[in-house]
């Protein structure tokens, strides 16, 4: 007689359904994980570390690189915390502006989720539309700050500039006709809030797409259905914040309950799902998407009818103009102590929270005056959703795992920091 | 302050009676501060109180105040800090405990009471050395296997203490000591209070 006995088996970190660096001890009976052990930390880089012993201007380009597929809403929790701790107000059009893009950015996250999760379970097609569609977010970003993906586009005060009153347009060469050229710039001849209505009105059908491919398909739904159930009462313990404890049938929403920005003007539902599984999950993102459309379009409404500044103009906190720097000396003395010894924050600590399209993303800032941050902590909402793999997979299959994994919308930037 | 931030910081003074050492808000914030003895049961209170409810645990992180505000603060070196949110009131709280050993800092893990405590004290543990009384499995978590020191105390250099090359005698990865000078651009000053005050905004 054979003795049985327990199969330790090693997943990741070089597994491309280990969404970076995850490296993972299963160990199985079988085919069935008895114990996960995540190991993390390969991708570690001391950003709290490394932030103390910079300026707060200093740090904002760090935090696209915590989560980076949703670059802009990291830098807004960071952004937030200063400015609760200076105690500076933020012009009303900058507001509508981060909202915006922080919808995009939701977008943005849950594109990738979509496309990777799916290719994880086994379809292949939805990352290819997925991809398809992000290549025009990423083109609002480059338009509004010049980079594709890691924007440092939020500022203490506002945002850097405004949006641009003309999108860029693909060049004539020798690669594409020019018939090709001109279709490909069909929609991006006016400004960029033009592009990105244009996109507004597209997106719906997109989405519908996915939903075609994916919700009432078969394989689909035996893959998710009942895969990775987690009741309300155990979701709040494990601490799931967003999507996570959505899907678990609870109502939250720190964009409806404790509204920042201008969220409390807009007109957008909260989706929630019933059983605290996978497919519930994967519902209640694709509705999400569609709920950032609207939002989307009721920003873009309101930015072209109300024109207005979108920095704060308290220049011991945001520079002042190119114009005013060079014909003021107190402005040129600003410019210069701001970007060689940054601006002073009061003493103090606070905590700044968003609603992150994986979750709670918070900042927890503590100063003691300086130029610095004392202890900069960040809460990222993938390091409790991962933490609380071991439970979630506990009893399932080895090609669940991947399943779950891919639910939990793992980006390890933000997890190992 | 807001009469709701008022009515909770009285709900939460009631509720932990004499293990509440400092209230106050600051900033719309409200910041509890219980000794590390207090620590667990002062959790379990905060946690189960039917009129608190705080039932997640959003952050926990450790603080070290060594050298903090040019070195005139008063009390111990490390601190642990947790954020808990209440979806039932909707509302936050801060909950603060600075442990009374700077040489072994120690207090007691809130894993029974949140089970999310697990990986926050585990990356505590790591970066700052504090260690969770009762935590069942209080292993390294964001740092390298075997590596030395807790590199987030403010006596740890930024720069480290090893760095890591391939040897091609050995043909291995091998460790050794930091080659490179940590060199700071931008010096940190703290300004007098009235600094920038007196100037136009």
């Amino acid at each position: 007689m054979a003795e049985i006995k327990n199969y330790t088996m090693n997943f990741g970190p070089q597994h491309p359904a280990a969404h970076g660096v995850l490296r993972l001890v299963l160990e199985l009976d079988g085919e069935v994980v008895q114990r996960a052990d995540p190991h993390i930390g390969l991708l570690h880089r001391g950003t709290e570390k490394l932030a103390e012993t910079r300026t707060y201007l200093q740090s904002v380009p760090y935090m696209d690189r915590l989560d980076y597929v949703s670059m802009m809403a990291n830098e807004h929790a960071y952004v937030m915390a200063i400015e609760k701790l200076v105690g500076v107000t933020v012009p009303e059009r900058a507001q509508y502006i981060r909202v915006m893009f922080d919808e995009i950015t939701r977008i943005l996250n849950h594109l990738l989720w979509i496309g990777s999760h799916a290719l994880d379970v086994g379809a292949m097609t939805v990352f290819l539309y997925a991809f398809r569609e992000r290549e025009d977010l990423f083109d609002m970003y480059e338009a509004v700050s010049g980079a594709r993906m890691h924007a440092a586009y939020y500022r203490p005060g506002g945002v850097y500039r405004d949006l641009p009153e003309r999108m860029p347009q693909y060049a004539s060469n020798n690669q594409r006709s020019a018939a090709e050229i001109s279709r490909l710039n069909a929609n991006r001849r006016g400004s960029l809030l033009d592009f990105i209505e244009d996109f507004t009105n597209r997106f719906p059908a997109y989405v519908d797409d996915y939903e075609t491919l994916l919700t009432e398909n078969r394989i689909w739904k035996q893959r998710t259905v009942g895969i990775g159930v987690v009741t309300p009462e155990r979701a709040q313990a494990l601490g799931f914040t967003g999507p996570m404890l959505r899907g678990s049938g609870i109502a939250w929403d720190l964009r409806k309950k404790q509204p920042y920005e201008v969220y409390d003007r807009m007109d957008f539902d909260i989706p929630i799902g019933t059983n605290g599984d996978c497919y519930d999950r994967y519902l209640v993102r694709v509705q999400e998407m569609r709920e950032s459309n609207r939002i989307i379009r009721q920003c873009v409404a309101w930015l072209r009818a109300n024109p207005g500044p979108v920095i704060t103009d308290n220049h011991k906190v945001a520079p002042p103009s190119r114009e005013q720097m060079k014909g003021s000396m107190e402005e040129l003395i600003h410019h210069f102590k701001l970007f060689t010894e940054g601006m002073h924050v009061p003493p103090g600590e606070v905590y700044a929270a968003v609603e992150h399209p994986k979750g709670e993303f918070g900042i927890y800032l503590v100063s003691d005056g300086a130029n610095k941050p004392w202890r900069l902590k960040i809460r990222a909402p993938g390091f409790p959703h991962l933490a609380a793999l071991d439970e979630m997979v506990k009893g399932h299959m080895i090609a669940d795992v991947v399943a779950i994994i891919g639910t939990m919308d793992i980006v390890f930037g933000e997890i190992d920091r | 302050m807001t009469p709701h931030l008022q009515a909770l910081q009285e709900a939460v003074a009631a509720a932990l009676g004499p293990k509440l050492v400092r209230a106050g808000v600051d900033r719309g914030e409200l910041t509890v501060e219980v000794k590390a003895a207090d620590w667990l049961p002062a959790s379990r209170i905060l946690q189960a109180d039917a009129g608190l409810a705080f039932t997640i645990l959003i952050d926990l992180c450790a603080v070290d105040y060594e050298g903090f505000g040019e070195g005139g603060r008063e009390g111990g070196r490390f601190t642990v800090v947790t954020h808990l949110l209440s979806i039932d009131r909707n509302r936050r709280v801060r909950v603060k405990a600075t442990c009374e050993d700077d040489g072994f800092p120690m207090i007691d893990s809130v894993i029974d009471v949140w089970p999310s405590a697990n990986w926050f004290e585990r990356e505590a543990f790591d970066l700052y050395g504090v260690v969770f009384d009762g935590h069942p499995d209080l292993r390294r978590i964001l740092t390298d296997y075997g590596f030395v020191g807790h590199p987030f105390r403010k006596d740890f250099p930024i720069s480290g203490h090893v760095e890591m090359r391939y040897d091609p005698e050995q043909r291995r990865v091998v460790y050794q000591p930091v080659t490179i000078e940590p060199r700071e651009i931008v010096p940190r000053v703290i300004r007098e209070d009235s600094y920038g005050v007196g100037g136009k905004r």
